[in-house]
Parts: C-alpha cells; structure tokens; sequence
C-alpha cells in the first residue's frame, strides 16, 4: 500500500460527501471547458466564415455598418440597393484584382415550412462570384450556363436538405411564374454559403424588379495594394458603406468580447466557491480524522507524509472532478452550443465550440492547480497535529 | 539484564490558569530489557502522562530520559520532532484502549499501515502472515475493521503496533473497551509476545488481574512513584 491508494481509501469514507465535491469540481470544469473551448471556436469559426467571404471589402448602399456586417453574414433584413454602374468606379483602381456583384433578395414564401418562412436568394455574376470562391465544391452539378439570365438554380447544402430538392428538379419562385432547374448542389463548406439559394445575378434582378441594382459588390484586392488607403478612396463614392472584412471581424468580437468578459466573471466565481467547497470537504475531514492522524504519527508518520496524504486526497478529489467535467463538456458540446447560439447575436457557421487537447490539458491544470491551492491549508492544518493532543482529547 | 529505558527525575507539569499540576513529580526508575513492567495507579495519577514521556509522545518539564543508552531528554538534549519520529519508528509499538483502525481498509492493510511512512520497513508476506497467525486473525485479513469483534480489532492493533519490529510495547488500557473473556485474550498474547519474542512490554492498566502479568511494577500516586 502506498500514501496515494491511503489518501482513495480515505476519500471512501464518505461516499456522500465526496460524490457532492466532485460534483462541484465537475460543473465548473464543464464551465470552464466549454468557455475556453468557446473562445477558441467562435473565433476559428468567424475566421472561416471571414476568409470563406473570398474577398476583402465589401461596398454596400449606405446604413448602418453593424446591419451591413450582419447583411453579409447572416442574409439580414431591411435591404438597402446601389446603383450597379458604381461597378466602373471601382473596377477601373489599380488596388482591385477583381470585383463580384451580388444582389441579396429575402421574399416571404408560404409554401416554405408549415406556416411559411422568408427564404433568401442571391443573384450572383456567374463568371466572377466562381472564381472568389474556388473552395466551393459540387456536390451534384455545376454552376450556371454563363448566361447571366439563365433560368438556373444552385443550392448550397443546407438549403438543398431543407427545400429536398435534387438536380434536375424545377424551382418556382414566389411572386413569380417563371421556373428555375436545379443544377448545382454543393458540398458542405461550414460558411453561410451553405443555407444560400443562389441565382444568376440578372435573373434575380429581373424576377425581384430590382433592375440595374446591387446590395453588395465583394472587391478583391491585390497583393500589393493598401487595403486602408483604398478604403478611403471608396468611401468618396456617394451613398456607399465600405466595410472591411477585418473591420467586420472586430466589430463582432467586440460585440461577443464583452458577453465573454461576464462568462468569465461567472467561472472565475464558480471556481472560487469550487475551491472553497474542497477547502471545506478536506478540511472537515482532517477535524473528523484528528485522532487518527494523530496515531499516525505515533507509527511514524512525518508532517510531510501528512501533508501529502491530504494533498493527494485534494488532488484526486479535483482531478476527479476534473476528468468527469471534460468528459461531460465534450459529450454535451453540442448542447452547449445550441444553447449559445440561442442567446448570442450573431454565431457564424461551424462550430463555435472547440474542445481540443491543449484545451482539455489546460483545463486540467486549471482545476488541479486549484484543488492544490484549497488544499494547502487542511494538509499544513493535519501536518502540525500532535501525536500526543490527539491521544489526550481521547483518554485522559 | 541491560537497562532498556532509564528515567531520572522525570517531571512533567501541566498549568492550570496560575495552578501547577504535577503530572509527574520527581519520577526516576529504569525498566530493563525483556520485561513487562505493569504502570498502575488511580485515575489521573499520571499513568498516561508517563508512558507518553516513555514512548517520546510527550516531553518532560524536567529530568532526563535514556532510551537504548540514547539521551532523549535532559536538560542539555533536546531532539526535533522529526528525530523523535524516527525513534518511535525504530523503538517503539503503540497500543491504546481506542484501536483507531481505518474504517475503509481491511486488516491487511490496517497492519501494514507503518509501512506506508517508512519505506525502509520491508515488509514481506511471510513475516505479515505470521504475525497474523501468532496474533490468530489471519482468517481475518481481508476483512474491513466493522467485521471485526472489539478482542479482534484490539489484536489487529497490536499486529499493527509490531509490523516495525519494536523492541518496546507500549500499551495504555489496552483492555479498557474489552469484556473478561477478551481481556484475557489479551492478557495471554502480551505474555506471549513478551516470553517468545522478547518484547519488553511496559502496560498501563486499571485491571488488577492484567496487571499480575508484570514482573516490575510502577505504582504512581498524584505523579510521584509509590515508595520512590
């Protein structure tokens, strides 16, 4: 036998007890995991969804710069349209390698759903809205004819699970009589492409009535260019919004930084009442033990194996705990997620929650560390008991 | 026969707000090796006191205190707490009237307790097992403390306080939480210990009939020796 099954054995003794402190290490473990694994994913995934953009600046009519973020992001509401001829203005800099014109139409459709939903379509260029987009696979099909009026339809993976529409199949849109032919679906890409319901660009103009006009031009720059110089060029151009993909990325981590800041402030305090609740449990045990550390002693035990007998018993208690929280913030990942995605503005695609091996040895760290610091008081408490006043309080 | 323990003038007061109480008052006698010396006297006539002082549990007020021809006590010694450790691991067993076995280990374990602070105690089966035979609870190793009557876990206690080889057993009240029958069981294993093996036993008790094992007495009477 050696001190470490001594300290498991007497970890035992009160089964109750010790199954409620690994319970609470256990919680704020899963906290602690899922925040860290949180601030890990949302970023990755933004980046992602950022890069997966293909460009770097996006010009759209003037608003509100968060509703255009959001516009880009998400397939917002309350469009605003720009002239299509800004596009010389643009395509003509030195700065630019090349442009795409997109016009974004939301329409409510009632045969969407039960009771009906709004569905989202996006006119793209069929030459250019490609070749920003090269990670964009096929699942089925292809692109559209290059005839920017073809009566065509591709659907991101999502959107082609949701409609259950395959290749082949005819689509019509509301308010319209004309019929579109499925003939692209893409593979799963984890951006917001994936939910699209894309269209030849004049095609949607045409259906919509939005002749002549855009909602955004995505602008890719080149090597050499300064992205920050040129913005300031564009935003000579009247009635535009330029919104920079790295502004955009800021303005949402700022928005979900100070959500973090109040998170963390709640696990920082759950981890305080975990620690004072491993402080109470050993602490208590070395009361309820004093005699017998006390006998202890008497067979030759030094303060340090005391003190490293309650360690140990505060190490397995957290690392206990530890273990069983990062296993239930793994399992329950998803859960989580769904639950964050419920209540933050914006979520971009892919998984917000990242749970990797630096994450769990972190984490583990974290609460051993703690459970070590909460148990230094209790093990320096039992290391100075002395034989004699445990074998006195017992039989004077 | 060589002088095992040798006490000289032991004293050892306790305060009581201005009030001295002498727990041991002027205390000097020596037990020699391979004896069973039987500590006996009325409640708090400082029995206790005593073989704490003894088992380096305790320290005196005043005097000194030889164990092993080693100075433990005196006016000019004084050892730490972790030397005093090392010669209670090398000297002494404790057995007390409480058996303060661990709930949550069988007796094997409980036995081997010692060990777990010593690593240089290498204990092997054989010599576990035969402890275990001679003290009869062999039967018994693999059951926890609360399958056990009192007589047996007072003997789980003394194969305890004898895992390390002691050469002194220290025993206070070992029979205080014992019925007759068990008391006798007790009473015939310390002889047992004492005639085979060679243990000096020095045995604090009320029990007039455990007492008779002795073969030197100490009689304490408000701390001082009887006759001394």
């Amino acid at each position: 036998m050696n001190i470490f099954q001594l300290a498991y054995k007497n970890l035992l003794r009160r089964k109750l007890r010790t199954c409620f402190t690994v319970a609470g290490i256990t919680l704020s473990t899963w906290v602690l995991v899922t925040l860290l694994g949180f601030n890990k994913g949302y970023e990755n995934s933004l980046n992602n969804d950022i890069d997966g953009m293909g460009f770097q600046i996006v010009l759209t009519a003037k608003g509100c710069p968060y509703e255009a973020a959001t516009l880009m992001l998400k397939g917002g509401t309350g469009l605003r349209y720009m002239p299509q001829d800004i596009v010389q203005n643009v395509d003509n800099a030195k700065e630019v390698l090349q442009t795409t014109q997109m016009l974004m139409h939301a329409e409510f459709d009632p045969d969407k759903g039960e009771n009906g939903g709004t569905a989202v379509y996006m006119g793209i260029d069929p030459l250019t809205y490609p070749l920003m987009k090269p990670y964009l696979k096929f699942k089925q099909g292809q692109w559209f004819d290059n005839d920017n009026s073809a009566d065509e339809i591709v659907l991101g993976y999502e959107a082609a699970e949701l409609e259950q529409r395959e290749i082949g199949d005819l689509m019509l849109l509301p308010g319209s009589d004309r019929e579109y032919k499925v003939v692209g679906i893409l593979n799963r890409s984890g951006t917001q492409d994936d939910g699209m319901i894309f269209l030849p660009l004049k095609s949607v103009q045409e259906t919509f009535d939005k002749r002549g006009l855009i909602t955004m031009l995505g602008i890719q720059l080149t090597r050499e260019a300064d992205a920050a110089a040129f913005e300031e060029e564009l935003y000579k151009l009247p009635d535009v919004q330029v919104v920079s993909m790295a502004q955009v990325k800021n303005t949402i981590m700022s928005l979900v930084s100070s959500a973090k800041v109040i998170v963390f402030a709640i696990a920082f305090i759950a981890f305080l009442i975990a620690m004072s609740g491993v402080l109470n449990t050993v602490l208590m045990s070395v009361f309820e033990r004093f005699q017998e550390i006390g006998i202890l002693k008497s067979m030759g035990a030094l303060p340090k194996d005391i003190f490293k007998m309650i360690l140990t018993e505060t190490i397995l208690l957290c690392a206990g705990g530890g273990l069983c929280g990062i296993l239930l913030a793994y399992a329950f990942s998803g859960i989580s997620e769904a639950a964050i995605r419920y209540f933050l503005p914006f979520a971009p695609a892919g998984n917000i929650i990242a749970i990797d091996v630096k994450i769990i040895i972190l984490s583990f760290f974290i609460i051993t560390l703690t459970g070590i610091i909460g148990g230094i008081y209790p093990a320096f408490k039992a290391a100075n008991i002395r034989p004699l006043d445990s074998i006195r309080s017992d039989s004077v | 026969m060589s002088k095992i323990i040798e006490a000289e003038n032991l004293t050892k007061i306790y305060k009581r707000g201005a009030e001295k109480i002498y727990a041991l008052n002027n205390a000097t006698f020596s037990i020699n090796k391979g004896e069973i010396v039987s500590v006996t006297g009325p409640s708090g006539s400082g029995k206790t006191t005593l073989v704490n002082v003894l088992g380096c549990l305790d320290n005196p007020t005043s005097g000194s205190l030889k164990i092993e021809g080693r100075q433990i006590f005196s006016a000019n010694a004084n050892l730490s707490e972790a030397e005093l450790t090392r010669i209670r691991r090398n000297i002494f067993g404790y057995v007390f009237q409480k058996f303060f076995l661990i709930p949550t280990l069988t007796v094997r374990e409980n036995i081997l307790l010692p060990s777990v602070f010593q690593p240089e105690l290498k204990t092997d089966d054989k010599n576990l097992n035969r402890i275990m035979e001679n003290l009869d609870i062999a039967k018994r190793k693999y059951h926890l403390p609360s399958q056990l009557s009192g007589g047996e876990m007072q003997r789980v206690a003394v194969a305890r306080a004898l895992i390390n080889n002691p050469s002194v057993l220290i025993a206070d009240e070992p029979t205080g939480n014992l019925d007759s029958k068990r008391s006798d069981e007790i009473k015939d294993l310390l002889v047992n210990l004492n005639k085979n093996h060679g243990i000096t036993v020095v045995l604090v008790t009320h029990n007039p009939r455990l007492a008779q094992i002795g073969n030197s007495f100490i009689e304490l009477n408000d701390g001082k020796l009887e006759g001394g």
